[in-house]
């Protein structure tokens, strides 16, 4: 491994349904559960809230993994929301595949408010993924790179 | 097939149950034929073509001239009938407003197909039988027709019309087609080569937004594209990014609605294969969420607006296909 | 361009440990549009909340961002706090440094840098920010409960005894449900009708309830608060206001073979009937599938016999509309069907019957008067065996996955009440477990076993077989292991339960939510037990999950109280954060209502003139801010972005993912 792999710090967007999975991170954050701090969540109101437009303005800006956490399928708070996301965000990624763009840069987790363990893991395991696929290029906008 | 389409027109229009007709009009070359309204027996002597060259789907112009004063008569072929009944289904036409009228199609031609095949500097294409006699600068060519069907008519899907209020000829039937074929091609890719592959063919894209235009589905009183609030909107894509993004969220927006009609690719002036795009969508609803043919049936819910408990994960698209 | 006011809280030292909110707050002072910022101990504190109210009157700050703890913590507090001052709410806007900064992360400068990212979007967010008011509705303050068993009646009760009017529909021609049918109620071994038709008759007299017997719910329309309800009243072809009840017409029909479903069909009724003494009201039905008159117009003896004229041929089904505020739905179980059981011969022996069959045998007012006695041949049962868990706790297709919570019990009490009238009878119980959690549930249990010396035998029946009059049950005893042959005189079965054949459809009337047993969901499992998830629809009784009597009534109980508090407000305040279609970009498509689950989006005609089309009808779709919830499915599939969601707009979470990414 290079050095500068190794100095590789991914940007990691992840998108938290409010009445689950950002419950779940609060309680990761409760129990201190550590995961890099290179994870920033956005609120939204359910998972079924994610335009996947959201998705790919985050890669254009220099994101190198999405991540969407929402209720687990039955749990949704507005009952069905995350089954409609579960649809479109396997559509969207297989056509992100399809385009392409490497395996395992999306991802979409369903983590209750009571899984603050799961989300630490999740999210630790989601960082080594991302940093082993190393920067998104495939998906980037060049005029929005940092450097 | 022509002279059939003709009388019926100009029967209709003379007994005053339609106002007007949508058909195909003469174009400057003989495959340049371009979608027209008609509205006397005069103009359809004319101008009123139906050929192999009248490949334009003329569903979409429906939307805005329903909304008019009296009836219109549409001639569809299947394809077209297909993205009638979706925008039935999406109320973006009155019904009462059209009498369709169901013409089988065997098929159309593809300029860029004959030209590919060496013929260049047409003047005029005849049909004879099986084949096409091809008048050009270089003198007479001839050529099977079944070699420059367009691609969409080679894959074909269906011979039977939906929602047509009378058939002239005989109504056909749903087929089994391999239109899968390339993109099972391209998912079996690694992921290098998809991205290769598709860096190659939408680079090209100029942003000229015919594909949008002309897709039936693509039917928004504001494009997100043209809104300046939308955060998407642009006119030319800059960048790689540009580019994919416009063909993701066109593909995306059109999910489950996209009829496969291919008018997409027709009019990609840089030949891009657009409905790959829209064809990997529809394997995936087919194979993950059981099969589903937008137009087919006016009461089924699409698949990104239905769901089931049993869904697969998202995550299931990383299981399968290509470097694993 | 907004004056924004940034708050850092150090948390005691929860959050200033590891992040320095020094630097926080000084860095984020050089955004765009930040005019003031500040950090403090405790921001939620008196002091520190005086501390916003005075910035913001200081400063003319017309947004506020605090980093602090999690929003779900403070977020309310703070809204509350810059209200007071005349600031909208939602102009505030929480980045949580804390929960998902300060105590996950443990590197000072890593740490600092995130909660600094965090504050920019939230400053982006916040720039974005508009001005809510969360609208108000007024509620109809009446109640519909569907269902007249004795959640629904208990309900109703505890409704109309706080002053409000409630309605009870009820399908059957009676009220009371499966109750009715029930002999002794465990664990006190009481008189079910005794405990049951008190209640039933108070129904019937407060003046704040009326009854729709014989009536099925048709159409749902509106919201909470203001439902608009189609009740099918069905024709029952006696008026009900005429009607005495005497009874003669039942006496004289002459078709006399029409299954009494009272008694299950264990015997038979007359084509104009009144289900039993006690029913509520007290009035003649006649069942149109077996009435002679109105099949061949040929008869009409109940007409000539009732001296009140309250016979009625040409009564049709007549749909009546009301309104309400609020519904609960009571709609009850029933035992599930035992043909994918044939295993235990209930199709093959008279004398296999399920548990509520032996309930009617057992009954005074069953079809034997309360005397046992086999089905088929009328003799005295002399050894009976009883089935726990038919369909229940079965991972098998036709088998229900849960357990049905009452078998344990009445099964015991049948199986005590045999020891007690007849105890010359032998009696064995095959079951899994023995579940007997509630009040004197367990001694109860014990005196069966110990005192009446029921056979208790853990294991499971394999086959029953008819043979020369006997029942042939095949048994293995698991903690003997041994395989066991009885010769039984009756076998009684504990079927499963399951949520009546109503409940789907009306569940997709109400737009509320079912599992995959068809009992509806509750908007929290623990927390709002007898909510749905739907506004304004409460749940009470086995719809809901089985359940016994005693649980049945708390929760009836617990359901009148929600729907009191509903009914007790004069308005509704709803929340602002609601979707909204932008008219202009509508396709009227209907994609968006048909991800809706709350039935919140309609599509109206509109006349529109643009310059480059002139004027025009176009269909727009309209978002009931009562009903929206604010989830924003409809915004993510609408394909022209027409849709948007306040306090959580398309502009909003791109403008956080740019300063996250940025």
């Amino acid at each position: 491994m290079s050095i500068e792999e190794k100095e590789f710090k991914p940007t990691i967007v992840a998108f938290c349904c409010n009445w689950c999975s950002y419950a779940g991170a609060d309680l990761s954050g409760t129990n201190r559960l550590q995961y890099p701090a290179n994870v920033k969540i956005i609120r939204i109101p359910c998972s079924c809230r994610l335009n996947p437009m959201f998705i790919l303005r985050a890669f254009q800006r220099g994101a190198d993994g999405v991540i969407l956490c929402g209720c687990h399928p039955g749990d949704c708070h507005y009952t069905t929301g995350n089954y409609y996301a579960r649809r479109r965000m396997t559509i969207l990624f297989s056509m992100l595949d399809y385009l392409g763009i490497e395996k395992g840069r999306t991802r979409v987790e369903w983590v209750s408010a009571a899984e603050g363990q799961k989300f630490a893991e999740t999210m630790n395991s989601f960082v080594e993924t991302i940093t082993k696929l190393g920067k998104n290029h495939r998906l980037e906008d060049l005029r929005c790179n940092k450097q | 097939m022509q002279q059939a389409i003709i009388a019926k027109a100009k029967e209709l229009l003379a007994n005053g149950s339609v106002n007007r007709v949508i058909g195909w009009k003469k174009g400057e070359f003989s495959y340049d034929i371009t979608p027209d309204v008609f509205t006397t027996a005069e103009a359809i002597d004319a101008d009123f073509v139906y050929d192999d060259f009248c490949g334009a789907n003329v569903s979409k112009f429906l939307m805005k001239i329903s909304k008019g004063e009296g009836k219109t008569l549409a001639f569809l072929k299947p394809c077209d009938s297909y993205s009638f009944a979706q925008l039935l289904k999406e109320h973006r036409i009155d019904r009462e407003k059209v009498y369709v009228v169901g013409i089988p199609c065997d098929g159309k031609a593809d300029i860029n197909k004959i030209r590919e095949n060496g013929i260049d500097g047409v003047l005029s294409i005849k049909e004879d039988g099986s084949n096409y006699v091809i008048d050009t600068l270089y003198g007479e060519k001839t050529i099977a027709k079944a070699d420059v069907y367009a691609e969409r008519c080679v894959n074909c899907k269906s011979k039977k019309h939906v929602d047509v209020d009378e058939m002239l000829g005989e109504e056909g039937d749903v087929i089994a087609s391999n239109r899968f074929e390339m993109v099972e091609k391209i998912e079996a890719m690694s992921s290098e080569e998809k991205y290769e592959f598709w860096k190659n063919e939408l680079s090209r894209c100029i942003r000229c937004n015919a594909c949008r235009n002309v897709c039936p589905a693509c039917t928004c009183e504001n494009c997100v594209f043209d809104n300046p609030n939308s955060d998407i909107n642009n006119k030319a894509a800059a960048n790689s990014f540009e580019e994919n993004m416009y063909h993701i969220i066109r593909a995306f927006h059109v999910a489950g609605r996209c009829t496969d009609c291919g008018e997409c690719s027709r009019v990609c002036p840089q030949n891009i294969p657009i409905h790959l795009l829209n064809r990997k969508i529809i394997k995936d609803v087919n194979e993950l969420y059981g099969e589903y043919q937008a137009g087919a049936d006016p009461d089924e819910r699409y698949p990104l607006v239905n769901f089931t408990y049993g869904d697969c994960e998202p995550s299931v698209v990383y299981e399968r296909g290509g470097d694993k | 361009m907004q004056r924004i006011g940034v708050f850092v809280c150090h948390c005691g030292t929860n959050i200033a440990a590891t992040v320095d909110v020094k630097k926080v707050s000084e860095v984020l002072l050089n955004e765009p549009g930040v005019v003031f910022a500040t950090d403090y101990q405790y921001m939620c504190s008196e002091a520190g909340q005086n501390m916003i109210k005075e910035a913001i009157k200081e400063h003319k700050l017309t947004g506020v961002v605090i980093c602090s703890c999690s929003p779900r913590m403070h977020e309310a507090t703070f809204r509350k706090a810059v209200a007071s001052v005349g600031l909208n709410p939602y102009m505030l806007e929480v980045a949580n440094i804390r929960e998902q900064c300060s105590w996950i992360h443990k590197n000072v400068e890593e740490a600092t840098e995130k909660a600094i990212i965090l504050g920019r979007a939230a400053i982006a967010k916040v720039h974005l920010n508009a001005p809510l008011t969360a609208g108000q509705t007024p509620v109809t303050k009446r109640a519909l409960v569907i269902g007249g068993g004795i959640a629904g009646i208990q309900c109703a009760l505890d409704i109309a005894d706080a002053g409000y009017q409630v309605d009870i529909v009820e399908k059957e021609p009676t009220v009371g449900g499966k109750m009715t049918k029930i002999d002794k109620t465990f664990p006190t071994l009481d008189c079910s009708s005794c405990i049951l038709t008190p209640k039933m008759v108070d129904v019937a007299q407060n003046e704040n309830i009326t009854i729709y017997s014989y009536s099925e719910v048709e159409s749902v329309k509106g919201f909470v608060g203001n439902f608009t309800v189609g009740i099918k009243r069905k024709a029952r072809y006696v008026k009900e206001d005429i009607c005495t009840g005497c009874g003669l017409c039942t006496e004289k029909c002459p078709q006399k073979k029409v299954p009494n479903d009272y008694n299950l069909g264990l015997d038979n009724k007359r084509a104009i009937y009144i289900p039993f003494a006690q029913a509520v009201p007290k009035v003649a039905t006649i069942d149109a599938d077996y009435c002679t008159m109105l099949k061949t117009g040929k008869c009409g003896v109940c007409s000539k016999v009732c001296t009140a004229g309250a016979i009625d041929y040409t009564q049709k089904d007549e749909i009546i509309e009301e309104n309400y505020g609020a519904i609960v739905v009571a709609t009850g179980y029933n035992p599930i069907k035992l043909d994918a059981y044939e295993e235990f011969g209930y199709s093959q022996s008279p004398d296999v019957v399920t548990s509520l069959e032996f309930e009617r045998l057992m009954s005074a007012s069953g079809p034997n008067g309360g005397h046992l006695v086999r089905p088929s041949d009328h003799t005295e049962p002399k050894t009976i065996v009883f089935v726990q868990c038919v369909g229940s706790r079965s991972t098998t297709e036709c088998g229900k996955p849960y357990c049905s919570k009452i078998c344990c019990m009445y099964t015991c009490k049948h199986a005590m009440l045999c020891r007690e009238k007849y105890p010359d009878t032998e009696v064995y119980v095959f079951y899994i477990d023995v579940r007997t959690p509630g009040k004197n549930y367990d001694e109860f249990y014990r005196r069966a076993v110990e005192e009446y010396n029921v056979h208790y035998i853990k294991g499971m029946v394999g086959k029953v077989a008819p043979e020369n009059g006997k029942l042939k049950v095949q048994a293995s005893d698991l903690l003997n292991n041994e395989q066991l042959h009885i010769d039984a005189d009756m076998v009684v079965l504990a079927a499963a339960i399951e949520p009546d054949k109503s409940a789907r459809p009306l569940a997709t009337l109400l737009t509320a939510s079912m599992d995959t047993n068809d009992f509806f969901t509750e908007a929290h499992a623990k927390l709002r037990p007898v909510e749905s998830p739907t506004a304004g629809v409460f749940l009470a009784g086995c719809a809901q999950g089985p359940k016994d009597i005693p649980e049945t009534v708390t929760q009836a109980g617990a359901c009148a109280s929600k729907v009191i508090g509903l009914l007790a407000k004069d308005h509704l305040v709803g929340n602002p954060c609601v979707a909204h279609p932008d008219e202009m970009m509508c396709n009227g498509c209907s994609t968006c209502a048909n991800v809706c689950p709350y039935g919140a989006i309609t599509y109206e005609n509109k006349d529109y003139s643009r310059r480059k089309d002139g004027t025009m009808i176009r269909r727009v779709a309209q978002v009931n801010p009562a009903v929206c919830q604010g989830c924003g499915c409809c915004t993510v599939a609408c394909p022209s972005g027409a849709m948007d969601l306040y306090g959580f707009s398309t502009k909003q979470i791109v403008a956080e993912v740019d300063a996250i990414c940025r």
